[in-house]
């Protein structure tokens, strides 16, 4: 019982956490850059699912992939499935619940930069996509490491929008998260406090390991500071 | 050629490989004060010095050249080529503009190594052509035993060094160094330099080197602009745009300890000189002769060092200003010994420890300062 659910949960987090570096850091880099006048609305919509109940946003992400709308009837179309109650609806709203979690420290990391070094780097006849690969990314490695652990950890311990958007399917969109709940809805605490036990220690593992690492600078990324 | 005051509509050419920088821009330095710079100037190959206080506008116009600050108007070119135009709205990337610029930071990549550091510039070149580049230009510079340190493993000269090799190896038609060697001791710089001028007597391009300290400009310079307040207010070498300033401004920052503000009391054209009255007391002192209007103010500047102090009543001197007054107090620094003396006005001597003590100087002296007329600078 236990097993399919945490491996579903697992896969879900790879890959947003894996899609969240590929859409997290362009964004990142644009937030702790860019000098559009408006930037700071798009800063406040990133931030939103961090204060969100995760019911509204996953009541709104199951109504925009739903066959109402007109994204929902595109996909569909192409797949022959919807998206809801499926697990690729899961990582749409996954992504989207554990965006501020990638993106926020990213681009702490990207805006702390001595802007000096991008100056010197373009003099140096680099160009922006060169410069991001060589001075941003190495220079911002510990935040980049920090956003990928924390929506990793957020995406394994989400609730409320797996619950909107993927129902409760074993095997399909039960994830340990939901698995708990039903243990504790059938009055089965023993069970329900293993769930809990491993999904707590597992988390706190993880967390553990990053502080410890940017604590060390255990890579040698870190110690020319 | 001393260029003094700067009436310059028509530039001549810069040469083939010249930097040509007409710049004008309101810079902001706060939230309450802005000034305009305003610099028009040619720079030709070799070491081009760029003189002036703090606050004159001095790496705003580093920043403009190099592309990471644009101008509101005017135009930049190296030789024939336009980096910047603000008529035609031409404006170069900085990464296309081959400006090697040291910032005072120097800005090395922390991560990386001084051998990556120095071939950063080279992507272009093929693994081969890269290492023979950056070696050659780490052993010019004497930095090939750190190539495989980062840089915060490095001294601060050696640092310098790394940051001139990076600049340099990528051929650049123009290198701009912002106050880079003020924190070097003078032997440490003295090297660099010389490493830098021999490197640059092989390949010929303006050097323009921002500094503050006047011991500088008389150590680097050939060519010295003189910014203030974000204008050019002198240039030539340094004896013709610091030896005689023509701005107080100018005066402060070429040493000219003594400034008194006078007003003119007699000309003697035959003599070659006027008498000019110190505002605020009775001294007089006789200046070169100049065609300035008499009812205007003016400033006379004088080098402490310029200054001869007398024991007694000196005879037969050419100097034709020869003032009594009383030492009010004597001050050591190193081996120089400054020397207060009121001649009713406040002067400021510099003399060696062997004169004070051959003449036995000590505060309440009686003493004679003797001072050409030539020594007196008629600032406007």
């Amino acid at each position: 019982m236990i097993l399919p659910a945490l491996t579903l949960t697992l896969r879900l987090a790879v890959v947003v956490s894996a899609l969240l570096l590929v859409i997290g850091l362009p964004l990142a880099y644009w937030l702790a850059f860019s000098r559009w006048r408006w930037k700071f609305l798009c800063e406040a919509i990133v931030s939103l699912p961090i204060v969100l109940p995760p019911t509204v946003l996953g009541f709104y992400v199951l109504v925009a992939i739903g066959p109402l709308s007109p994204f929902g009837r595109w996909y569909q179309a192409l797949t022959g499935h919807g998206l809801a109650f499926t697990f690729e609806g899961l990582v749409v709203g996954s992504v989207l619940y554990s965006l501020p979690f990638a993106v926020q420290p990213m681009a702490a990391s990207f805006a702390a930069l001595d802007r000096k070094l991008l100056d010197a780097s373009a003099l140096l006849g680099a160009s922006r996509w060169r410069t991001f690969w060589r001075i941003v990314l190495p220079l911002g490695l510990p935040g980049v490491l920090t956003g990928i652990v924390l929506s990793f950890a957020h995406t394994l311990g989400e609730f409320g929008v797996v619950l909107m958007i993927g129902g409760n399917i074993p095997g399909a969109t039960q994830t340990v998260s939901i698995l708990i709940y039903d243990q504790v809805q059938a009055l089965d605490y023993v069970t329900a406090n293993r769930t809990a036990l491993l999904l707590l220690s597992f988390c706190f593992v993880l967390l553990a390991i990053l502080y410890g690492l940017r604590r060390r600078s255990a890579w040698g990324l870190w110690d020319w500071k | 050629m001393g260029i003094v005051g700067l009436e310059m509509n028509s530039l001549p050419e810069a040469g083939r490989d010249g930097l040509r920088v007409e710049v004008r821009k309101t810079v902001s330095s706060g939230p309450e004060s802005s000034f305009a710079l305003d610099v028009h100037f040619l720079a030709p190959a070799g070491f081009t010095i760029l003189f002036g206080a703090s606050g004159a506008g001095k790496t705003t116009l580093l920043d403009c050249i190099a592309g990471l600050q644009v101008p509101g108007q005017g135009e930049i070119a190296i030789g024939g080529t336009t980096l910047f135009n603000a008529a035609s709205g031409v404006n170069v990337l900085p990464n296309r503009r081959a400006v090697g610029y040291l910032m005072q930071s120097l800005a090395l990549f922390p991560h990386m190594t001084v051998r990556q550091n120095v071939e950063y510039g080279l992507d272009a070149l093929n693994g081969d052509e890269r290492k023979a580049h950056s070696r050659e230009i780490m052993e010019s510079f004497n930095i090939l035993p750190l190539a495989e340190r980062r840089p915060a493993e490095t001294s601060g000269g050696e640092r310098q060094r790394i940051a001139l090799a990076r600049a340099l190896v990528t051929r650049p038609r123009v290198l701009l160094l912002d106050e880079p060697l003020t924190a070097l001791d003078a032997i440490t710089k003295a090297r660099i330099v010389d490493d830098l001028r021999a490197w640059n007597r092989k390949h010929q391009i303006p050097v323009l080197y921002v500094t503050h300290q006047r011991e500088e400009v008389f150590a680097l310079g050939e060519n010295v602009i003189v910014m203030d307040a974000g204008r050019v207010v002198a240039q030539g070498s340094p004896h013709d745009a610091l030896g005689r300033p023509t701005s107080e401004s100018v005066a402060q920052l070429a040493g000219f300890e003594n400034i008194f503000a006078c007003t003119i009391a007699a000309r003697h054209p035959d003599q070659g000189t006027m008498t000019c009255r110190v505002a605020g007391c009775e001294l007089e002192l006789e200046v070169p002769l100049t065609r300035l209007d008499e009812s205007r103010p003016l400033r006379i500047g004088i080098r402490a060092g310029d200054i001869l102090v007398a024991s007694s009543v000196p005879q037969g001197l050419s100097a034709r200003n020869v003032l009594p007054g009383a030492i009010t107090s004597l001050q050591q620094h190193d081996a120089k010994v400054i020397a207060k003396v009121d001649c009713g006005a406040e002067f400021e001597v510099h003399i060696t420890p062997g004169a004070r003590r051959s003449l036995q100087l000590e505060p309440g002296a009686k003493v004679w300062l003797v001072i050409k007329t030539y020594s007196c600078q008629v600032l406007q």
